[in-house]
């Protein structure tokens, strides 16, 4: 089903009495496999407002995102949390939409300094469980009147509502960019760079480790960008390399997209620890001879393993439950994620509170039932 | 201001239910005498006030989870209070209600600067947060004007901002994880050192839910390095249409200033009677401020005035030094003051679409002549965020009322153009009846669903943010 207004979309959810799976563009096909009729955004496009002076854009959910992207970048603007293309990864296809990035809260490399999907996101409409047109938040940068369910809708997967529109916080494209790269460290002296370039004053928009290189982002005005590259490889990143342009953009691109498993067969689990916690995560997980990338500073570990048996789910969410954070598998066969929880398993008070919300939006329980768990 | 009546039935057992909180909490922790608990009887909105039937200082996470244990029990209201700085009278008790206070909650618990955080519990000030880390050159971001005061209980219950949040975000952006004591008792662990929800979004929920869902005894909250140096730049305009395309202009240029902060002419002339920061008469002023080094505060401040330029300011002053920095900032700083010199005023908070900025003023300006009310304007122009201050004497029969009526034709020009009722106070008591020009009936009716999950009982700051009548059948059950 493709409804074409919020309207019909509000009718077709009311008359619903079987489970429906939400879909934008299903190029993030994440989550337990959802038995349930297509209902799609598809037929509800379209950029309503966008006020580059007020770095605000207002869309329908099922706007594709590279039109969204194109329009802001004929401004000089963009989405600054970097939302990722996962179709290589994932083997979908498909348009990745609008609705799609803010449900899942797809965040990129630059969630370490501006923040994720859910801190741009600035208002939502959706249709709840029972086909009531809602909405909350508005478009405005500041706004704490009532309850932020923007927070709530963002990141929840289609499981509370399905969103029809959404508004945003844009930001410039800054002049320019630059990469400074060191080979060879292992992960934790990587993460020690890492922290320490975070921790210097020197507005560091990403920092990671991909493929043995450690990476550290500098965007600005170019004298700026220089002037900090400079204090910086002065400073805590001595013996760092430095790519500028294009060349430095590709790399974050590459992470941003989790490029280097895209082509290699396994399970992918993104994992969302404490920084310094990354390297000894995947350390303790030696024996499932883990491929790791590390974003956020060692904050974000994208973990390769092997697609049998759980796909060290207990072994992973047993540590996390010791260190803190939480571990979402991003890819595995339609068996695997049948079989083992896709999304961290929350205590039960926590479960209980979920379970509680979910009653309240979506009392038929119809919503991608079972996608993000009990 | 309407509140609920007191429950006879709580009042009639006043000694039993003090004698159990004294039960569980050390000597002094219980404010009961009739006398000291006027200390409690307001928060910085102080035209409403109100002796809660008695206040709670609790230690610790389980002092506070003891005493929710007691009032779930006893099905007493609970108003938490951080440090008592609402200006939208988020803490204001009623008759029949305990005041949690967390004023004695105030410890750090953890700076861990490699992972750039800092645990605190929940009653620290806002500013001794950065007072924490700032030897190590660090600091909390968010930066309300009350700073000094307010406990990070409060900014998170309101979801504060400050004057640099253009930059740097409000508390949800900078808050990464809660220790919240349940209504009934039970003490939860939501979100920690790492980013971002497994699942759901809880604390994204939480933060701005002023105390109605549970009591935030301790927080994980993000520390930034300081920037090496700040200074801003002061530009007067003969017009605030021209004030508004000027900044406008800014931010579409690509430069990200930390805060831009605009004044008009009522308010310029105020603050230079009151504090004589050498400003221009001018109707409109922009303070806009950018960090770095000094070559790329040059760099920014440079194009900044290039910019400005184009739009012909009356006044264009560029600091070049800390002194002359202190001399722009310190008429912005002392607004609220001046403004208080002259007369009573109210401070609002809406926000609008920063493209509608001179039409709301425009508009203002006519309903202030309407009223008969002076106002003055200071805000957070970057974000669209205003802060009308109304001037009235509250010794004046009427008068409040008149400021009242007229706060609420501005806040609904706000909604009516786009924009929201509040910013960054919160909607407290104060415009707790204005959350129908906001939100329909539906809008509203998922809101108090969620207070539902958290607070089957609606025991925790129950006659808040939503308009009594809508909440009345729940407060009653």
């Amino acid at each position: 089903m493709t409804p074409t207004t919020e309207a019909e979309l509000a009718e077709v959810i009311a008359a619903a009495n079987a489970p429906l799976r939400i879909r934008g563009g299903g190029t993030r096909d994440i989550g337990a496999p959802v038995d349930g009729a297509d209902l799609s955004t598809r037929g509800l496009t379209g950029v309503t407002l966008y006020e580059p002076g007020a770095l605000t854009l207002v869309a329908r959910a099922g706007t594709p995102l590279t039109e969204i992207e194109e329009l802001l970048a004929g401004e000089g603007q963009r989405l600054a949390f970097e939302p990722g293309d996962l179709r290589a990864l994932l083997g979908t296809k498909g348009r990745s939409t609008i609705g799609g990035v803010i449900a899942t809260n797809a965040s990129g490399p630059r969630r370490i300094q501006v923040g994720a999907a859910r801190d741009f996101c600035l208002g939502v409409r959706f249709v709840d469980g029972q086909g009531r047109v809602l909405k909350n938040g508005g478009r405005v940068m500041k706004n704490v009147t009532g309850y932020d369910l923007v927070k709530l809708m963002t990141g929840s997967w289609g499981t509370l509502g399905m969103l029809t529109e959404v508004s945003l916080k844009v930001l410039a494209i800054p002049e320019t960019e630059a990469t400074l790269i060191c080979d060879g460290q292992s992960a934790e002296t990587a993460v020690t760079s890492m922290a320490a370039a975070l921790g210097s004053p020197f507005d560091v928009t990403g920092a990671a480790q991909m493929n043995g290189q450690t990476t550290v982002r500098l965007e600005g005005l170019e004298q700026s960008v220089s002037y900090r590259a400079k204090a910086l490889r002065d400073g805590v990143l001595q013996g760092f390399d430095m790519v500028k342009g294009a060349a430095s953009a590709t790399l974050w691109s590459d992470l941003r997209d989790v490029t280097p498993f895209a082509g290699k067969d396994g399970a992918v689990w993104r994992i969302s620890v404490k920084p310094s916690d990354g390297p000894t995560l995947v350390r303790e997980l030696g024996a499932l001879a883990p491929d790791a990338i590390y974003d956020w500073g060692g904050g974000l570990v994208w973990l390769r393993v092997a697609d049998e048996g759980d796909a060290g789910a207990q072994m992973i969410r047993d540590d996390l439950s010791h260190i803190g954070g939480h571990a979402t598998l991003m890819r595995a066969s339609a068996e695997t994620r049948a079989s083992v929880p896709v999304f961290q398993p929350e205590p039960g008070p926590i479960a209980a509170l979920t379970r509680g919300l979910r009653a309240k939006f979506d009392p038929r329980g119809i919503l991608n039932p079972g996608l993000m768990g009990a | 201001m309407q509140m609920p009546t007191p429950d006879p039935a709580i009042l009639a057992r006043k000694d039993q239910i003090v004698k159990r909180l004294q039960s569980v909490l050390p000597e002094g922790a219980v404010v009961h005498d009739p006398i000291q608990t006027r200390a409690y009887e307001c928060d910085a909105l102080t035209a409403y006030k109100c002796p809660p039937l008695c206040a709670v200082l609790p230690t610790s996470t389980a002092e506070v989870a003891a005493v929710m244990r007691i009032c779930h029990e006893e099905s007493v209201p609970v108003v938490p209070r951080g440090a008592g700085t609402s200006l939208a009278g988020g803490a204001l008790p009623t008759a029949d209600s305990v005041i949690l206070g967390v004023a004695r909650l105030n410890a750090v618990l953890e700076t861990d600067y490699a992972n750039r955080i800092i645990r605190v519990q929940s009653g620290r000030t806002n500013l001794s947060v950065t007072g924490a880390v700032e030897e190590e050159g660090f600091f909390y971001a968010p930066d309300p004007s009350s700073q000094l005061a307010c406990a990070i209980a409060g900014n998170i219950a309101m979801n504060s901002g400050g004057a640099h949040c253009l930059k740097y975000g409000v508390t949800t952006n900078n808050l990464m994880g809660v220790t919240m004591v349940m209504a009934d008792g039970e003490v939860l662990e939501i979100g920690g050192a790492h980013l971002d929800a497994g699942g759901l979004d809880l604390l994204g929920l939480i933060c701005g839910s002023e105390g109605q869902l549970g009591i935030v005894t301790e927080a994980t909250l993000r520390i930034l390095a300081k920037p090496e140096g700040a200074r801003p730049v002061l530009i007067g305009f003969d017009s605030n249409e021209v004030a508004g395309a000027c900044v406008s202009d800014i931010i579409k240029s690509g430069i990200l200033p930390v805060a831009i902060e605009f004044m008009d002419r009522p308010c310029i002339r105020a603050t230079e009677a009151f504090a004589g920061a050498g400003y221009p008469d001018c109707e409109a002023l922009l303070i806009i401020e950018v960090e770095g080094s000094d070559a790329e505060i040059d760099d920014q401040l440079s194009r900044i005035v290039k910019i400005a330029r184009t739009h012909n300011p009356v006044e264009l002053r560029e600091s070049t030094s800390a002194e002359e920095s202190a001399k722009i900032w310190l008429g912005r700083k002392s607004a609220f003051g001046a403004m208080g010199q002259i007369n009573d005023y109210m401070c609002l908070d809406g926000t609008i679409p920063v493209s509608e900025l001179p039409l709301v003023l425009r508009r203002i300006d006519e309903m202030s002549k309407e009223y008969g009310l002076d106002v003055g304007n200071v805000f957070h122009a970057g974000d669209g965020n205003m802060h009308p201050l109304i001037l009235f004497d509250a010794n004046k029969p009427g008068d409040l009322e008149k400021c009242e009526a007229f706060g609420a034709d501005i806040l609904k020009l706000c909604v009516e153009v786009g924009g929201c009722l509040t910013g960054e106070h919160g909607v407290g008591v104060e415009k707790r009846d204005l959350m129908a020009s906001q939100y329909n009936q539906s809008d509203l009716e998922i809101q108090l669903a969620v207070k539902d999950v958290f607070d089957p009982n609606w025991l925790l700051n129950p006659a808040k943010v939503f308009p009594l009548a809508s909440t009345e059948t729940r407060r009653a059950s």
